[in-house]
């Protein structure tokens, strides 16, 4: 089940990952649609946090490329913005939730610019936004873990981009974050914005997203939620009718296959 | 006025350590700090051998260049042999000291530098290498030049790569998505570490300089909430300590460079307690409504 | 030579006691050294090291004499007290280990340089030779000392051997350790106080500053060479040992000398040969290894390609020219060649006047590979859902990887299917 997007926001052609030599992700083909917001579903160690991180080019390609906007990753920089998990960094870092949401700003400042009053004006009503405009001076150790993500989600605002990748924003949060963010998201959608989030829960899922992209090593299937999220196609995804290919993957790693082929 | 000049000098050069120490901390790289500032040690011997000087621009370079393929070493038998990180830092660093310290001792005669000097340094004799113009004026120690011109090399480096060195040590994934070169302002990092050790080198010794790496910053990490407050309060702490570990190693009749660190190490402990005993007193605060009750 | 030949003929009292002492301190380390390896502590054992020398100090300032036994129990006590130290500031703080660590061990060892100048310069007589324990220096192992240090290596390898199978689970996996009732706490004890003690007989060999080496890199190396974890052990102690006895010649030789960078030069060395040349995990051998597979995978795309043009006009037997073959699929001259070489030795190929031509042999791998091909595009298409016109790619890759075992499966998964999702037919 593979429905193509009309006007692609993002594409994936062909597009395989290693991960430490083994494949994690295996011929991944799809488009994903602008202005919606997009889910990617699937089970623990489906791929779901490589697929985003391939996208924002921060793991290498085995083969295949990624096309934002029809453009190469390069060329269209400053138009994404890629949200980390939460543990990805160290909260104890001395630095203050205004400076976080200020790095938002950084990618065009270039090198030798201080942020000026227009970015700090950009950030305060970012911090509005997600909520933590008391909180401009916090320490960022002494946040709570809903409070961590609503100021990476300002940050990622203070981009103020056109695709957002999100890796599991709604993680550890408590319920008055959760819809708080989904609020925010469900606006940026709204404004055209393409927003592509991990997400874990399969019960949620249903209502957040508009489209539904389902994820196991491979491709199940992505489209409008109401074609794909089926009993049959979620039991495809999580079923475990796949271990033939964990087990080739396996031997890649082993044997330590190129992943492609040079000609 | 040799007081003066030696705790200047020291001062000098532990205000940059801790400057580069704090990112190394922050990154979770201390110990590549402490594998780089040992390593270095052979690039210093050989650029002596070859220009038979000590205070040679060439030297510092040479060194700076060995201090970074340390770092590329480390990665490449982590990654290539496949070794565990802790060991691919613990066999590159121990591997090129002891072939440092053996160049060391079988060159004895031909460099001006001994065993002694390569683990706590020479501060005390900074007075009396003085540098003298061709027409006779003088112009003070030359190692107080060192330290100015290491000084103001790490401050230009700070300032121009703030920016990008607070985001790649915070979240280096996001900086690389809003293309910060990661790996660039890594090695520069790393480069601008080995170089100061190579200055310092000599005042303080291998193992000393790691000390003044991270024993300020760490004190002012653990008192301050924001980066430059950070940067700010270490550099202070490392002029204090410079001050009071001269007069104890002039007291005891000690080397100045252990003096130093052996004040860091006390004044870090004092803030410790404090902490953990804030951190109790703090916790007793809490629970004692509930003992009420 | 004649220093070469005199120093292992053995026949000074001295020299023997010295090879003995040498001997038994480096390999006892390097044994005990295996497991902070494989507990990944590895720079734990720096911090220990370099915290010891405060520990000889005071024993000295506080005795006054330079008893190895006095010494001994001081650096023991400031080594454990480092690691107590290092857990406390990781646990109770926001400082990560590794700034701990540096810390620790920076400190410390300033403490002790503190101490050490100022005993050097009181011109206190029974000094001299403390500050050998900075850079080590073998040839004072005679008399006391000599007794002392060799006891307590012997102590290190009767503790290592008789808590051996314990000691491993517990470098390999503690919480499984826990679960089948060892005493986790007790071993992590016993284990930290044997590294101490470690360091602090080798820091007469091979001084305080080096003494890491001594616990890393001969297991380190001895990790190339062998997956069991009891070779391992044995492997680290011979290493060790070894570099232990040049040490005691260098010192022999050249008696101003330091005797630890020269024990962590021959080790170091060794080590990197191993990295570089051990069988298997070494770097030339996994790059042979990898050679060796694009060779296969070169010869298997041959056969593959000569099956295809066989299959088109039917005459699967016939001789074909390179240039036949090229046609079929590009492939980089020189290394088609060579490879049609291969092919041939191997006998799957024989050539005819520059032309190839099958053997039965080289008849079915070309088959083999050729259904291995197709079978993998049809799962792809039939299980992941596929579009046909994007597995091609993916059965180049795999066509290579699949045993046996996984060929079987793939067959009755798929019920032995007539034809691939391009329609074409799959051989057997």
């Amino acid at each position: 089940m593979k429905v193509e997007a009309t006007n692609p926001a993002v594409e994936f052609h062909d597009l395989t990952v290693s991960y430490d030599k083994k494949p994690v992700l295996w011929n991944i083909d799809m488009t994903l649609p602008q202005g919606a917001l997009i889910g990617i579903v699937g089970p623990n160690g489906a791929g779901k946090s490589t697929l985003i991180k391939a996208a924002m080019g921060l793991l290498p390609l085995g083969s295949g490329y990624v096309r934002l906007f029809n453009q190469s990753l390069d060329e269209v920089r400053h138009r994404v913005s890629y949200v980390p998990q939460r543990e990805s960094v160290d909260w104890d870092f001395p630095t203050s939730v205004l400076d976080v949401v200020l790095m938002g700003r950084y990618g065009k400042l270039g090198l030798f610019r201080r942020p000026s009053n227009t970015d700090k004006e950009i950030a305060m009503n970012c911090l509005k936004k997600v909520g933590m405009e008391a909180f401009t001076k916090r320490q960022i150790s002494q946040l709570s873990g809903g409070q961590q993500q609503r100021v990476f989600l300002a940050r990622a605002l203070a981009q103020e981009a056109d695709i957002y990748f999100m890796d599991e924003p709604f993680a550890g949060v408590d319920a008055a974050t959760e819809s708080a963010l989904l609020g925010i998201l469900q606006g940026l959608a709204k404004e055209g914005k393409t927003v592509v989030v991990v997400h874990h829960d399969l019960q949620s899922a249903a209502e957040f997203f508009d489209w539904i992209v389902l994820l196991n090593l491979r491709l199940v299937a992505c489209g409008p939620i109401k074609d794909v999220f089926t009993n049959k196609l979620l039991q495809d995804t999580y079923g475990g009718k796949l271990t033939v290919l964990a087990e080739v993957g396996e031997l890649v790693k082993n044997r330590e296959i190129p992943s492609r082929e040079k000609y | 006025m040799d007081a003066f000049y030696i705790i200047a000098t020291a001062s000098l050069f532990a205000i940059s350590c801790s400057i580069l120490g704090a990112f190394l901390i922050l990154r979770k790289m201390a110990m590549v700090g402490d594998a780089i500032s040992h390593a270095v040690l052979p690039g210093i011997v050989i650029a002596f051998l070859f220009t038979g000087s000590r205070d040679s621009i060439t030297m510092i370079i040479g060194a700076g260049i060995l201090g970074v393929f340390t770092t590329f070493l480390i990665e490449f038998f982590h990654r290539r042999a496949r070794l565990q990180a802790d060991a691919a830092i613990g066999v590159t660093f121990t591997w090129l000291f002891a072939l440092g310290v053996i160049m060391v001792s079988l060159f004895a005669g031909q460099i001006d530098i001994d065993q002694d000097c390569v683990l706590y340094g020479e501060i005390a004799y900074v007075p009396l290498d003085l540098w003298i113009s061709e027409s006779g004026i003088n112009f003070g120690p030359r190692a107080l030049y060192v330290a100015s011109g290491i000084l103001i090399i790490n401050l230009i480096f700070l300032f121009i790569g703030y920016k990008q060195l607070y985001i790649t040590t915070f979240d280096p994934q996001y900086a690389a998505t809003i293309g910060v070169g990661v790996t660039l302002w890594n090695y520069l990092l790393m480069g601008s570490v080995s170089m100061t050790t190579v200055a310092a080198f000599e005042s303080v010794g291998a193992i000393l300089i790691v000390a003044l790496m991270v024993v300020p910053s760490a004190c002012a990490y653990l008192l301050t909430q924001r980066l430059e407050q950070m940067i700010l309060l270490g550099v202070l702490i490392s002029i204090f300590i410079s001050v009071v570990g001269y007069y104890l190693a002039a007291m005891i009749d000690g080397s100045i460079a252990g003096g130093i660190v052996t004040v860091s190490g006390c004044l870090f402990l004092m803030i410790l307690l404090t902490q953990v005993l804030k951190k109790r007193g703090a916790k007793t605060t809490v629970s004692s409504p509930e003992n009420l009750g | 030579m004649e220093l070469f030949f005199e120093f292992f003929s053995f026949q000074d009292a001295s020299i023997i006691s010295v090879v003995i002492g040498s001997i038994l301190l480096t390999s006892s380390s390097a044994v005990v050294g295996t497991f902070t390896f494989l507990k990944k502590k590895a720079l734990l054992g720096d911090a220990v090291a370099h915290a010891v020398l405060p520990g000889i100090c005071l024993a000295f300032i506080l005795s006054g004499t330079k008893n190895p036994l006095i010494l001994i129990i001081g650096a023991f006590i400031t080594g454990w007290l480092s690691l107590i130290t290092i857990d406390f500031i990781g646990s109770r703080t926001k400082l990560k280990e590794d700034t701990a660590i540096a810390l620790v061990l920076s400190v410390f060892f300033g403490v002790g340089i503190l101490m050490l100048t100022s005993i050097q310069h009181s011109g206190n007589a029974a000094q001299t030779g403390l500050d050998s324990f900075l850079f080590g220096n073998a040839a004072a192992l005679i008399g006391t000392d000599l007794i002392v240090f060799a006891f307590v290596s012997l102590v290190l390898f009767g503790v290592v051997s008789l808590l051996f199978k314990e000691m491993k689970i517990l470098a390999f996996d503690p919480s499984f350790a826990q679960v089948i009732g060892l005493p986790v706490k007790t071993l992590e004890l016993v284990l930290t106080s044997i590294t101490v003690l470690a360091v602090v007989t080798g820091i007469q060999a091979v001084g305080v500053v080096l003494m890491a080496a001594m616990l890393i890199t001969p297991a380190a190396a001895a990790r190339f060479w062998t997956q069991n974890v009891l070779h391992m052990t044995l492997i680290a102690g011979v290493l060790g040992a070894f570099s232990g006895l040049a040490g005691a010649f260098v010192s022999y030789s050249a008696p101003t000398m330091p005797t630890g960078p020269w024990i962590v030069m021959v080790i170091s060395i060794i080590a990197l040969i191993s990295f570089f040349l051990a069988p298997k995990r070494g770097i030339l051998s996994r790059n042979l290894q990898q050679r060796s597979l694009r060779h296969l995978i070169m010869d298997e795309n041959l056969l593959k390609e000569l099956y295809h043009i066989g299959e088109k006009d039917n005459t699967p037997f016939k001789e074909r020219s390179i240039a036949a073959i090229m046609r079929e699929r590009f492939f980089p001259e020189g290394q088609l060649k060579s490879g049609l070489i291969r092919l041939k030795r191997k006998g799957f190929l024989v050539n005819k006047d520059g032309r190839w031509k099958f053997t039965q042999l080289g008849y079915e791998k070309g088959q083999r590979m050729v259904k291995l091909h197709r079978l993998w595009e049809l799962y792809l298409s039939e299980y992941l859902k596929i579009a046909p016109d994007h597995v091609h790619e993916d059965a180049e890759t795999i066509e290579h990887v699949i045993t046996p075992e996984l060929e079987a499966r793939l067959e009755k998964m798929l019920a032995f299917p007539e034809t691939d999702p391009h329609e074409k037919k799959i051989p057997y």
